[in-house]
C-alpha cells in the first residue's frame, strides 16, 4: 500500500542572476587572496555554474577555479587536486571554501613557481557572485507515485534547488527529497539510497532518471 | 510574431510555466525601455522579440525611442568604437553635440516607467530625469578595454543608475552600483532562425547567384570595421590555396552607422578579382540570413570586439560549425573544441576552418554539441527569464530571494 505523507512535498525552484563583482584575477596569488576574501554567494557560483550551463557534457569540469588554473595559467596537477574535491562531503560553503585554500597553498608550497604565471588579459578571472530566486511552484506531492510523477515534469531548476542549493547553499546537511522521504514517509533506506548518490558527477537529467528510477521501484503495482 | 506557448515545444512547459510564475511577481509594474533605433542593429531586435512576449506573460512592458540628428549618431558611432577600445579623436565638440541632443530629449521623452531600462549610451543622459522610479543601464557593448575619456564620461551617469547589466564578465568595471551579468539571446521561432525548406534555401542561393558546388565559408555581419570583413577575405584566401571553397560575407548597415557603406565599398575592392567571393549588401531580410547560414558548411565571425556576436548562437543553434575569435561574448558561446573552434589571428581561422572542412565528422559535432548549448543557455526565454529576475532585482538587495 502507498504511504500517505505526514507532510506534503512542496516543490520549490530556483531561479539565478549572475551579479559581476568587478573583481578579477591574473595571477594564482591574486586568485587565492580573493577566494579567501569574496562572499559566499561567490565561491557558491563558481562551484556549481558549470552544473547547470553545461549540463549536455559530461564529464566537465565542476568548477571554475579548476579549469582557469589548468587551461589558463597550464597549472594541470593543481587543477585535477581541484577538481577532485569532493563536494558532497562539505555541508557548508565556508567548508568547501576552506578546502579550496588549503589544496591550492599545499600545492603552492611545493610548487612555487607557479606564483610566477599569468594570465592574458582577456583570459583573467572575473568573479562573479550568484542571486538565487526561490520561488514556490504550484505542485505538491503527498505520496511516492505523485513524487515521481512530478519529478518527470518540473525544471532542472527545481531538482537542482531541492539536491545542491537546499544541501549547501541553505546548509540543511541533506536534500529536500531524502529529508522528505525519511521524515513525512518514514522510509530511510530510499533517503539513505537518495543521500548517497553524487550528484556532481552526474547530468542534471541524467540525476533527474535515477532518481525517478530509485523511487518507481519503491512504489507498488 | 510567435506566442509563448509555440516555445513550449522547443524548451518545455515547465520552463514557460516559471516565466508565467515569475511574471507575477511584476504585477503593477511598468517596465519601460529606451534605446535609440527601432530597427537594425542587435539592440533593436532583441527588443523588438522581447516586448510582445513580455506583455503576454502579463508584464507591462513598453519601449520608447529617443530622436537625435545624423552629427548626434556619428558622435556615438564615435563613443562605441572607442568603447571598444578603438583610437579615436573624441574632442570637446562631440561631447556638446552629445549633451546638446541628450537635452532634447530630456525635453521630449516622458520616463514614466516603475522601472526605466535604458540600452546603451545614446540615451544614457535621460538617468538626469530620475525620480521615485528604478533605472537600470543596460550595456551592450564591449567595454573590456574602454577609451578612458569616453568611459568616465558616461561612468557620471552610470553611477546614477540603480544598476547596471552586462554581457559578458571582462566587461565588468568597478562599480559603486549593482552590476549584472545577462547574455543577450536569440529567438528560434524568428524567421532568421526558424526551420526552413530545402526550396527557400535554394531559392535564396538562386536569386544572389550562388552555387551549391563548393563548401561555403560565411560571415554574416554589419559592415563595421570590428567585424573585419578585410580579415575574413584573408582567412578565405588562404584556405582556398588548398580546398576550393567560396565564401559569403552579408550583411546590412544599422541607421546610425554612418560608416557602413565605406566599409562595404573597401571590402567590395579587396574582392573584385575573385568570383568566389559573394559580398551581399541585404536589406533587412531574415529569411535571406537565415537560409545563407543554413547553406553555409562552416561559418566564421572573425570579429575584433564584440559586444556579445549573436551571429555565433545563430550559427550554433542550426548545429553549424563555427570559428570565432575569442573576444566579448563569444567564449560564452563557444567552449573551445568542445562547441566550435576560437581563434585569435587569420592564420589561426584559416588553420581552423581547413580542420573543419577535411573533417566532416568533427565539424557536425561541434555543431551538434553548440545546438545544445544554445538551447540552454541563449535562447530568448532564457533572456526573458532574466529580465524579469533583474526586475525583481531591484526590489530586493540579499543573495538569496523568496519570493
Amino acid at each position: 500500500m502507498l504511504i500517505r505523507a505526514k507532510e506534503p512535498f512542496r516543490f520549490y525552484t530556483r531561479l539565478h542572476l549572475s551579479e559581476l563583482t568587478g573583481l578579477r584575477a591574473t595571477t594564482l596569488d591574486q586568485l587565492l587572496d580573493l577566494i579567501k576574501k569574496v562572499s559566499g554567494s561567490c565561491i557558491y557560483h563558481h562551484t556549481h555554474r558549470f552544473l547547470q550551463q553545461h549540463q549536455y557534457l559530461s564529464p566537465e569540469p565542476p568548477n571554475d577555479f579548476a579549469y582557469w588554473v589548468a587551461e589558463i595559467l597550464g597549472e594541470d596537477e593543481l587543477g585535477e587536486r581541484l577538481v577532485s574535491i569532493d563536494t558532497i562531503q562539505f555541508s557548508t560553503i565556508r567548508s568547501l571554501r576552506d578546502k579550496i585554500v588549503a589544496t591550492t597553498e599545499d600545492y603552492l608550497k611545493n610548487n612555487p613557481k607557479a606564483l610566477l604565471k599569468f594570465a592574458r588579459s582577456e583570459e583573467e578571472f572575473h568573479f562573479i557572485k550568484s542571486v538565487s530566486f526561490v520561488i514556490p511552484t504550484n505542485y505538491v506531492a503527498y505520496d511516492l507515485r505523485d513524487f515521481a510523477e512530478i519529478l518527470k515534469k518540473i525544471t532542472i531548476d527545481s531538482i537542482y534547488f531541492h539536491i545542491f542549493e537546499a544541501r549547501l547553499r541553505l546548509g540543511k546537511g541533506t536534500n529536500d527529497f531524502s529529508n522528505w522521504i525519511e521524515n513525512s514517509l518514514g522510509d530511510k533506506e530510499l533517503a539513505d539510497e537518495i543521500s548517497k548518490l553524487d550528484p556532481y558527477t552526474r547530468t542534471l537529467e541524467n540525476l533527474r532518471e535515477t532518481l525517478i528510477r530509485r523511487i518507481e521501484k519503491k512504489i507498488p503495482t | 510574431m510567435a506566442k509563448i506557448e509555440e516555445y513550449i515545444s522547443i524548451v518545455g512547459e515547465s520552463v514557460i510555466d516559471d516565466l508565467r510564475l515569475l511574471a507575477e511577481k511584476l504585477k503593477g509594474k511598468v517596465i519601460q525601455h529606451i534605446n535609440s533605433t527601432p530597427v537594425g542593429g542587435g539592440v533593436a531586435e532583441i527588443l523588438n522579440c522581447m516586448v510582445p512576449l513580455l506583455r503576454e506573460l502579463g508584464v507591462d512592458t513598453r519601449w520608447d525611442v529617443i530622436k537625435g540628428g545624423e552629427q548626434f549618431f556619428e558622435v556615438t558611432k564615435k563613443f562605441h568604437n572607442a568603447l571598444h577600445g578603438k583610437v579615436e579623436e573624441i574632442t570637446q565638440r562631440d561631447f556638446e553635440i552629445f549633451m546638446e541632443t541628450s537635452r532634447q530629449n530630456l525635453e521630449n521623452v516622458n520616463t514614466y516607467g516603475d522601472i526605466v531600462f535604458v540600452h546603451d549610451p545614446q540615451p544614457i543622459a535621460l538617468i538626469k530625469e530620475k525620480s521615485h522610479n528604478r533605472w537600470i543601464w543596460r550595456c551592450h557593448i564591449d567595454v573590456s578595454n574602454p577609451n578612458q575619456k569616453v568611459w568616465n564620461f558616461l561612468k557620471d551617469f552610470i553611477i546614477t543608475y540603480d544598476s547596471a547589466v552586462f554581457s559578458a564578465p571582462s566587461f565588468s568595471q568597478r562599480l559603486p552600483i549593482r552590476q549584472f551579468l545577462i547574455s543577450p539571446s536569440i529567438d528560434p521561432l524568428s524567421d532568421k532562425n526558424k526551420e526552413l525548406s530545402q526550396e527557400t534555401i535554394d531559392s535564396v542561393l538562386q536569386k544572389y547567384n550562388i552555387p551549391k558546388d563548393k563548401p561555403t565559408i560565411t560571415q554574416i555581419s554589419r559592415f563595421d570595421r570590428l567585424k573585419d570583413p578585410i580579415g575574413v577575405i584573408g582567412v578565405y584566401q588562404q584556405v582556398k590555396r588548398y580546398i576550393d571553397c567560396q565564401l559569403i560575407l552579408a550583411g546590412g548597415t544599422a541607421t546610425d552607422d554612418p560608416e557602413g557603406l565605406k566599409v562595404f565599398e573597401e571590402v567590395q575592392e579587396k574582392a573584385k578579382q575573385d568570383r568566389d567571393i559573394h559580398i551581399l549588401l541585404l536589406p533587412q531580410n531574415d529569411i535571406e540570413v537565415n537560409a545563407l547560414q543554413r547553406a553555409s558548411t562552416v561559418i566564421i565571425q572573425k570579429s575584433i570586439k564584440e559586444g556579445f556576436g549573436l551571429t555565433v548562437a545563430e550559427a550554433l543553434w542550426k548545429a553549424k560549425p563555427v570559428v570565432a575569435s575569442n573576444v566579448g561574448g563569444i567564449p560564452l558561446q563557444i567552449k573551445h573544441k568542445y562547441s566550435g573552434l576560437l581563434c585569435h589571428s587569420i592564420d589561426g581561422a584559416a588553420f581552423a576552418i581547413k580542420q573543419l572542412l577535411n573533417s566532416p565528422e568533427y565539424a557536425k559535432r561541434l555543431g551538434e554539441n553548440g545546438r545544445e548549448h544554445i538551447r540552454n543557455n541563449f535562447l530568448l526565454t532564457r533572456h526573458l527569464r532574466d529580465y524579469i529576475l533583474l526586475f525583481l532585482s531591484l526590489y530586493h538587495e540579499e543573495d538569496i530571494v523568496y519570493l
